[in-house]
């Protein structure tokens, strides 16, 4: 520790390279955390899926509703213990480019099956309590500047007309990573505006098997019970529905990955060459070291010493940039449901910076150990 | 005076490692930065290039998209009768269309993904005349029967030419697939829109949109002033290719945006390597640079002999950076539409404008990595310098 102030005054006396390498670090654990985070978001669905709920959709496809009257007979099946149901709403708040998903929930089993979303209670009594009203995502709220007491007016599109609601409450999350984007309103103001057909008609159930039940076995008894009917239905655990989703966003999010990858390396080779120069540079200086009594070990310590501190400053610059510039909020202004740095991603950074260090230390340390003093100090 | 530029060429060559890494940094950055707009603009002109110049698409008012609009039986009378729409054999250019979405298994995973499924009658054949049937024959009209696009074909299990095809409760039989030029249309299945409608169980005579062709394609203001006087026609119409422009917007908005910010902070990585390789240059070659001044060349002469060395290391990390982006084009993806919920393959498409834009990219980066280096190696102090040897 007492020669941390020798591989500080080393690393001061460049002060443009060593920001530039420190730099490169940075950004190259910038990069890094960001692609981490695009990951994240796309997986977004899979990664807070709940463990027990199944979701029940039309078989034919997920925009095909299923008749209201299957809410009771889930119920009935033996390993259900709750059910709710919602339909997608589709319309437009302004301007079509303002996207973000819209449910109409049967507001009182809507809570039971989803926890993870917080209300608070006055707000969700203040919801209860008026037909037109609805609740909000924070990142949702946050994008359009809305208040609790806001009259929000909502284009219809797959139910026309004009919607008006009144924000009754803003929900959060119980995990960092919860999809805060969410506008839910009353199923039964749904039905008493739209059309006479959305009567009968929910757009899917979500189901919560009780403790102990077999999942498998469950959504099996559903699809059983309604086969051959008008109506078939697809039941599969949220996380399987989840996926299949993603796997439809499919490359792009792999393509990422990939390419990020390689921008990695490309950006490791660029600092691991820097710390090269800067040794060959100082040979003369390290032979001077040895000279005054330095073992090699010592000097190989030294060497690695300074390209990990390296490692580490630029490492938790572009972590702390990263965790920073997700904070900021999502850029693509609504597109993902999510825009958060995981503290795996975090670990994975911190970890991989501190091997770059020592593999690009690694090197031009070895050779500082080796040199010999005299053919060093002729060269002076 | 200028400098000769094959002093550039050999300094280069003397310092050929890193070089390569700024090569290679650069050429890293350009690559993704192609890749990323040539993902945007296959994106875009695949939907695009579904559409036509001489097309008009009729929707009802306030209909995001297709999936949610409907048009009456009514409704296409009057689209029908309208004197801006070409006449042909048989009656007007127009093509009544469902649209509905199934749920196929994806030949890749097996997972089942989103297909849209359009009901059609005859005349899309003629009004889309893009669309060609590849294999097989166009379905017949009455028949649970239906052709698939070749992207569908290649993306989906059981959907070859003989097979059949379990949707909305019914089961179809493949007679054909067709080639829509790699537009939107090529990750779809046509069939008749009359069945169609009976076996999703939807209200018969309902369309969701009404594609018509224009008898010129200055007519359809003409049109939408028709439409507009019309109380019967709460509709909106639009030229069929300005319809999938606005359709592909949110998706290309989002490859771009992500894209770029990648691209960005690679920039930025680069430009350092730049900066410290010109850097390390430099001050390798503060005698050499000495010299030349004493030789009587100008500080301006030194700079923009650095800056053209700089924009060279850049120039060429540009266009390795652009031919190693070249191979994907034509490359087919999937992704989702969200417009539509529906999967939707694409191909790269790297023209030369994009290559164009990266190679600007790349000498960008070299002239932010190469000027400070320059101006530091023009301000050395000559006598100083030369004072060193």
């Amino acid at each position: 520790m007492k020669f941390l102030p020798l591989l500080f005054a080393n690393l001061l006396r460049r002060k443009v390279r060593t920001i530039l390498t420190v730099g490169s670090f940075a950004v190259a654990l910038f990069l890094f955390c960001l692609l981490v985070t695009i990951r994240a978001a796309f997986n977004q669905g899979v990664d807070v899926a709940g463990a027990d709920r199944l979701l029940v959709i039309n078989k034919v496809s997920l925009i095909q509703p299923l008749p209201i009257a299957y809410r009771d007979r889930i119920q009935r099946q033996p390993g259900v213990k709750e059910v709710t149901y919602a339909n997608w709403f589709g319309g437009v708040y302004q301007d079509e480019k303002n996207f973000f998903a819209q449910f109409a929930i049967d507001a009182e089993t809507y809570r039971t099956l989803y926890p993870e979303f917080l209300v608070p209670e006055d707000q969700w009594k203040a919801f209860l309590a008026d037909k037109q009203g609805a609740v909000a995502g924070k990142a949702t709220a946050d994008r359009f500047g809305w208040k609790i007491g806001d009259r929000i007016p909502i284009q219809g599109a797959i139910f026309p007309g004009d919607w008006q609601f009144n924000l009754r409450g803003i929900y959060t999350g119980r995990r960092p990573n919860d999809d805060l984007t969410q506008f839910w309103f009353r199923w039964d103001y749904l039905t008493e505006k739209a059309p006479p057909w959305a009567k009968n008609f929910a757009g899917w159930y979500t189901v919560r098997i009780a403790p102990g039940a077999d999942a498998v076995q469950v959504a099996r008894a559903v699809d059983e019970g309604f086969a051959n009917s008008a109506w078939e239905t697809r039941t599969q655990s949220e996380a399987t529905f989840m996926a299949s989703f993603v796997e439809q966003m499919g490359n792009i999010g792999f393509l990422m990955a990939a390419i990020g990858t390689v921008v990695f390396f490309t950006l490791l080779l660029v600092t691991g060459n820097t710390m090269a120069i800067s040794v060959r540079e100082r040979t003369g200086e390290l032979a001077v070291l040895k000279t005054v009594g330095f073992s090699d070990r010592a000097v190989l310590a030294l060497v690695m010493g300074e390209s990990l501190l390296l490692a580490v400053l630029g490492g938790a610059l572009g972590i702390g940039l990263a965790k920073g510039f997700t904070l900021a909020g999502d850029p693509t202004n609504g597109m993902l449901v999510s825009f958060y740095l995981p503290p795996w991603g975090i670990m994975a950074g911190a970890s991989l910076a501190l091997a770059v260090g020592l593999l690009a230390g690694l090197l031009p340390a070895v050779s500082a150990m080796r040199l010999q003093v005299v053919e060093a100090l002729r060269r002076l | 005076m200028a400098l000769p530029l094959v002093y550039n060429l050999e300094s280069v060559r003397a310092r050929w490692t890193s070089t390569v890494v700024a090569v290679l940094g650069i050429a890293g950055s350009v690559g993704v930065f192609v890749a990323m707009l040539a993902l945007a603009k296959g994106f875009q002109a695949a939907l695009v290039s579904a559409g036509s110049e001489e097309n008009a698409m009729v929707r009802r008012a306030g209909a995001t998209s297709e999936m949610d609009s409907a048009i009456t039986i009514e409704q296409l009378d009057v689209i029908e009768e309208a004197g801006e729409v070409q006449r042909a054999a048989g009656g007007a250019m127009v093509s009544p269309e469902v649209v509905v979405v199934a749920a196929l298994p994806l030949k890749k995973s097996g997972t089942d993904a989103n297909v849209q499924v359009r009901g059609v009658t005859l005349r899309a054949l003629e009004v889309h005349d893009k669309v060609k049937i590849v294999e097989g024959r166009f379905f017949t009209p009455g028949l649970l029967e239906l052709v698939v696009g070749k992207n569908a074909k290649d993306a989906y299990r059981g959907v070859a030419v003989g097979d059949g095809v379990k949707l909305g409760g019914a089961v179809w039989a493949v007679v054909g697939s067709f080639d829509a030029g790699g537009s939107a249309f090529d990750s779809e299945i046509w069939c008749d829109a009359n069945l169609l409608n009976s076996t999703y169980q939807r209200p018969a005579g309902i369309h969701q949109s009404v594609t018509a062709r224009l008898s010129s394609p200055g007519a359809l203001e003409g049109l939408q002033r028709r439409f507009a006087a019309d109380p019967r026609m709460r509709v909106r119409v639009e030229r069929e290719t300005e319809y999938y422009l606005k359709a592909s917007q949110m998706m290309t908005t989002f490859i771009r945006v992500l894209g770029s910010l990648v691209a960005l902070v690679m920039a930025l990585g680069a430009v350092f390597a730049a900066l410290n390789t010109m850097y390390s240059a430099v001050a390798e070659r503060s005698r050499e640079i000495a010299t030349i001044r004493a030789l009587g060349f100008g500080a301006g002469a030194v700079i923009v002999s650095f800056v053209i060395e700089a924009m060279l290391v850049a120039g060429v990390g540009g266009v390795i950076g652009c031919l190693a982006a070249l191979p994907l084009n034509g490359l087919v993806t999937q992704t989702m539409n969200f417009q539509t919920f529906s999967h939707l393959s694409f191909a790269f498409r790297v023209t030369p404008a994009v290559m164009g834009m990266g190679l600007l990219f790349g000498l960008f980066m070299g002239l932010v990595g190469g000027l400070p280096p320059a101006i530091r190696a023009a301000r050395l102090p000559v006598a100083e310098a030369l004072r060193d040897l």
